[in-house]
């Protein structure tokens, strides 16, 4: 029922184009050699960092996980994040040592793992004061995912920068919380956070609307 | 405080209606049952520069084709042009308060014209088109416009329901200015039949909705015994400025 005196915002603006799922075939527009097409000149894909990137070098891995408890095969994840120091690198350029920017797809074969090649992101301080514990931005697409999920990763050594992030603390489950949080494992010598995304029931991975 | 951050921080999106787009649970599409959460999605009322900002793709290096299907996928042994209707897709990238939105990436894919795609998973009984790759991108202009050249797909049948094809139809992805205006929908062709008869299509609620997907054949910019000519505008949520800090 409308009040008298407002205003429903389609007379004052257009509608957003309604979101539809990436389907199957994701990977011919924005994972080629995935599909099997080949590379163009430069493409959006997972090394965030190259070597000379200051801070932290890392990688980042995950299964996604469905209702039935089996593998997604076919999703596309979009990474974002700060570089070490807690900055957002906005403007792409494959020349530059890191990007905020970064594209991953889990595999159709063996054990379909999304990777992602970077620095460890520093905290992102607030105008208010407050600190953002370090964390990594992850959309999720996928065949029968209708519009794409939003999720955070986190790092299970930042435990103190953790506890005291707004946006984990906005998650009212305490529980619920921990879907976010990546395991540090080091493998021959480097470092590997791990974290499994699980799209529906037991240890469903918290998802954002924002 | 990081000053690439502090760019973001007057700055608010206006809310994504969520009744407006597909739910997540839409069992008319069979896939979307076990991939939807079942847990309630957490507000960020408060969005931070992790939200707020998104990536430039200005320096991205682009080949001279890529926005081109008719030219940028040749058969090594027999290069010609591509089988099907060419047409121009073209179209404005807006907000939602009608502002252009210039240089964002927008990035499409589709079927051939026998409504088969070049991916490894594809087995339907139509056959690759040698010329044919199915897949663009570019950048909008200043005024926030893109255009693709292509081949109208065609439609394909798939294992939703005994008999269900998809309408004719391109993927189109577009990121906006930050990572919560970033967007991938489906455009669809006015005067399909198979439109109203989708699963996916029917994830939608409202009608309206569907429209917001739908590209108009536009004759005006049609090429003369060349090309027809299909606009297709994608709105992405609308940005309002706060002027105050509250974070």
């Amino acid at each position: 029922m409308q009040q008298p005196n407002s205003v429903s915002c389609s007379e004052l603006m257009l509608r957003e184009t309604a979101s539809q799922t990436a389907g199957p075939y994701v990977h011919i527009g924005l994972a080629l050699h995935v599909a099997g097409l080949p590379k163009r000149d430069e493409e959006l894909w997972n090394q965030m960092a190259r070597p000379e990137a200051e801070g932290e070098h890392i990688e980042v891995i995950g299964k996604v996980i469905d209702g039935n408890g089996d593998l997604v095969r076919d999703a596309l994840l979009e990474a974002w994040q700060t570089d070490a120091h807690g900055e957002y690198q906005p403007e792409y350029d494959q020349h530059k040592p890191f990007n905020s920017f970064g594209r991953t797809a889990t595999t159709a074969e063996g054990d379909s793992e999304w990777s992602l090649i970077t620095v460890k992101p520093g905290a992102v301080a607030l105008s208010n004061g407050r600190v953002m514990a370090p964390h990594i931005n992850l959309a999720i697409f996928a065949r029968g995912i209708n519009i794409h999920l939003q999720t955070r990763l986190y790092f299970e050594d930042e435990a103190e920068a953790n506890a005291a992030c707004p946006v984990l603390n906005a998650i009212e489950s305490p529980a619920r919380r921990q879907t976010l949080i990546a395991k540090r494992e080091e493998v021959d010598g480097k470092v590997r956070y791990r974290l499994d995304i699980r799209l529906q029931g037991e240890g469903e991975t918290v998802f954002f609307d924002f | 405080m990081q000053d690439n951050n502090k760019r973001a921080l007057n700055k608010r999106y206006v809310e994504r209606d969520r009744d407006w787009h597909p739910p997540a649970y839409a069992p008319g599409y069979k896939t979307s049952v076990a991939r939807s959460p079942s847990q309630a999605l957490v507000s960020l009322w408060n969005p931070t520069a992790s939200e707020l900002m998104g990536p430039d793709f200005r320096k991205l290096r682009m080949g001279p084709h890529d926005n081109d299907l008719l030219l940028n996928h040749r058969d090594a042994e027999k290069p010609g042009l591509p089988v099907g209707e060419r047409i121009i897709m073209f179209g404005r990238v807006l907000d939602q308060f009608g502002k252009p939105v210039p240089h964002t990436l927008v990035e499409m894919w589709q079927a051939n014209a026998g409504g088969r795609y070049r991916h490894k998973k594809d087995a339907y009984l139509a056959p690759l088109d040698p010329n044919f790759g199915g897949v663009g991108r570019c950048l909008t202009d200043e005024d926030g416009w893109y255009r693709f050249r292509t081949i109208k797909p065609g439609p394909y049948p798939w294992g939703n329901g005994i008999n269900t094809w998809r309408p004719a139809h391109i993927h189109v992805s577009v990121m906006g200015p930050a990572i919560s205006t970033r967007l991938i929908t489906q455009m669809y062709f006015e005067g399909d039949p198979l439109i109203p008869l989708c699963p996916i299509v029917q994830t939608l609620n409202d009608q309206e909705a569907v429209e917001t997907m739908t590209a108009r054949l536009d004759m005006a910019r049609s090429r003369p015994m060349d090309s027809l000519a299909y606009r297709f505008d994608i709105v992405v949520r609308g940005e309002l400025q706060t002027y105050f800090e509250n974070q």
